[in-house]
């Protein structure tokens, strides 16, 4: 996965569409006819598409969409990280850290379909994360990226949440970050960590995460407009 | 987005005028009752602000940053009195109510200082609502108090973010405040036996917090039912999602504990 600056990338990184199809259509649409479209587009297609993007994914922060679809972003990587930590959970689990987990499990894939059904046919396709550098029979190891990646997604929603102008998609990623943020502080008081090791969480620019995630994700991912 | 130490630094005035502009049409249109609802608590708005920054924001703004404030408040006196009283919090626990009293005396400091003279001053709290409960002696309703604001804390801060939209740093700092309260949340609702997240609309919990998780059923967002487009049960589908309250349904929780 890579980041660009803002501006740096060229045309060619858009998705199934043409890119400049795809920008025409984000401009033409205004906000509310982003949102009416994306309730039509879940009706059509509750699970979400799987459109052919070899050359990786584009996020547009210039569109409510592209932060929307950087939310689906992370909720995969969140998501297919704890359905491999539960596919074969290391040993002397205690019954605590099991349920645990296995909830967040659950919030993550609900917010993974949740965000794909939304976006319908404007989701970026699926992701092909990395988890090759997490020992998933090791309870140090596991439990130290998901506090990696529970941290990492309250500020990436904290960043994010300047970027959006619709109120009612901003209200729901609110709903969501809060979750997050109740995992972080559970899976820091399992690993022996401060619940809240600050009074002001942090808000992190998108181009700083997605660096952070970097190394746990096989697809390219491009920033644009942010 | 450039990194920020300082998110007040970080405000377009340009951008808060064109957004007042916006609110003014909204609160036409009937959209806005902040106002009304900060009224109907014995809390008196400032008729001015002195700081520079708090004269640049738009009234609605102020009020949104002032509701904040007076909940902080009442967080920090909360924990300020339960730490205070003799043999009230065990000492395993001390640190978890420390750390979150640190925290929320650093929320009200930063909102003074945002808001200068336009700052709400602090009510006096009255943590037995009237006679309804000890927590200062009983550290069984010390805790469930303490998980009854963090949680209303959490569901008043995210019904307030679409109010900011635009605001830019404004939103941002109001962001990281509302994911601390969650993290303050879990712990504390950890500590009380319970999971981290709220489950449904918290059947287990005491009549007499009721109202804090009221709503907190919802399963449908963006006209998504999120039970149609995923195997999770019901159950996982509402503990993923924490829902808002209104400002007025935050201060009719919050009203008992604050005298008039």
């Amino acid at each position: 996965m890579s980041t660009h600056p803002p501006g740096s990338e060229p045309e060619s990184a858009g998705s199934g569409s043409t890119p400049a199809t795809r920008r025409d259509f984000l401009k033409r649409s205004g906000t509310a006819l982003a949102a009416a479209g994306l309730l039509a587009a879940c009706e059509d297609d509750p699970t979400g598409p799987m459109m052919p993007e070899p050359d990786g994914v584009t996020l547009d922060f210039s569109s409510d969409l592209g932060v929307l679809n950087y939310a689906y972003a992370l909720e995969q990587l969140e998501a297919a990280f704890y359905i491999q930590v539960l596919a074969s959970l290391y040993p002397g689990a205690t019954a605590e850290e099991e349920q645990a987990l296995r909830d967040l499990r659950d919030h993550e894939v609900a917010h993974r379909d949740f965000l794909a059904a939304a976006l319908g046919s404007e989701a970026i396709p699926a992701l092909s994360p990395d988890f090759g550098a997490v020992d998933f029979g090791s309870r140090a190891s596991v439990l130290s990226t998901a506090q990696t990646f529970e941290d990492l997604g309250v500020s990436a929603y904290n960043g994010a949440g300047r970027y959006l102008v619709e109120p009612s998609f901003l209200e729901v990623a609110g709903k969501i970050v809060s979750v997050e943020a109740r995992h972080a502080s559970v899976v820091r008081t399992l690993m022996g960590s401060s619940f809240a090791p600050s009074a002001f969480d942090d808000a992190l620019p998108p181009g700083d995460v997605l660096a952070a995630a970097d190394p746990f994700i096989e697809t390219s991912i491009t920033l644009i407009n942010a | 987005m450039s990194n920020e130490t300082d998110f007040w630094n970080a405000l377009d005035p340009d951008l808060l005028g064109r957004m007042t502009s916006r609110r003014e049409a909204l609160s036409r249109a009937g959209g806005m009752a902040g106002t009304l609802a900060l009224a109907s608590v014995p809390v008196a708005l400032a008729a001015t602000a002195s700081s520079a920054f708090a004269q640049s924001i738009p009234q609605d703004v102020v009020d949104v940053l002032n509701f904040a404030l007076t909940l902080e408040y009442l967080e920090n006196e909360f924990y300020l009195g339960g730490l205070q009283a003799s043999g009230l919090i065990p000492a395993a626990d001390r640190s978890i109510f420390e750390t979150i009293q640190d925290h929320e005396q650093a929320h009200v400091d930063f909102l003074l200082q945002t808001l200068g003279d336009a700052a709400v001053e602090k009510p006096d709290f009255d943590f037995t609502a009237g006679g309804a409960f000890a927590p200062f002696q009983d550290y069984g309703q010390f805790r469930l108090l303490s998980q009854a604001f963090e949680d209303t804390g959490v569901r008043a801060y995210k019904g307030q973010a679409p109010a900011l939209v635009g605001t830019g740093g404004v939103l941002e700092a109001a962001l990281t405040i509302h994911s601390v309260e969650a993290r303050h949340a879990a712990r504390v609702r950890t500590l009380n036996g319970r999971q981290g997240w709220i489950p449904d609309a918290q059947p287990d919990a005491p009549d007499a917090v009721a109202a804090v998780y009221a709503g907190e059923d919802r399963s449908s967002h963006l006209g998504v039912q999120v039970a149609e487009v995923t195997n999770v049960g019901t159950t996982g589908i509402t503990e993923g999602w924490d829902e808002p309250l209104t400002m007025e349904e935050v201060l009719a929780i919050a009203g008992p504990f604050i005298q008039a």
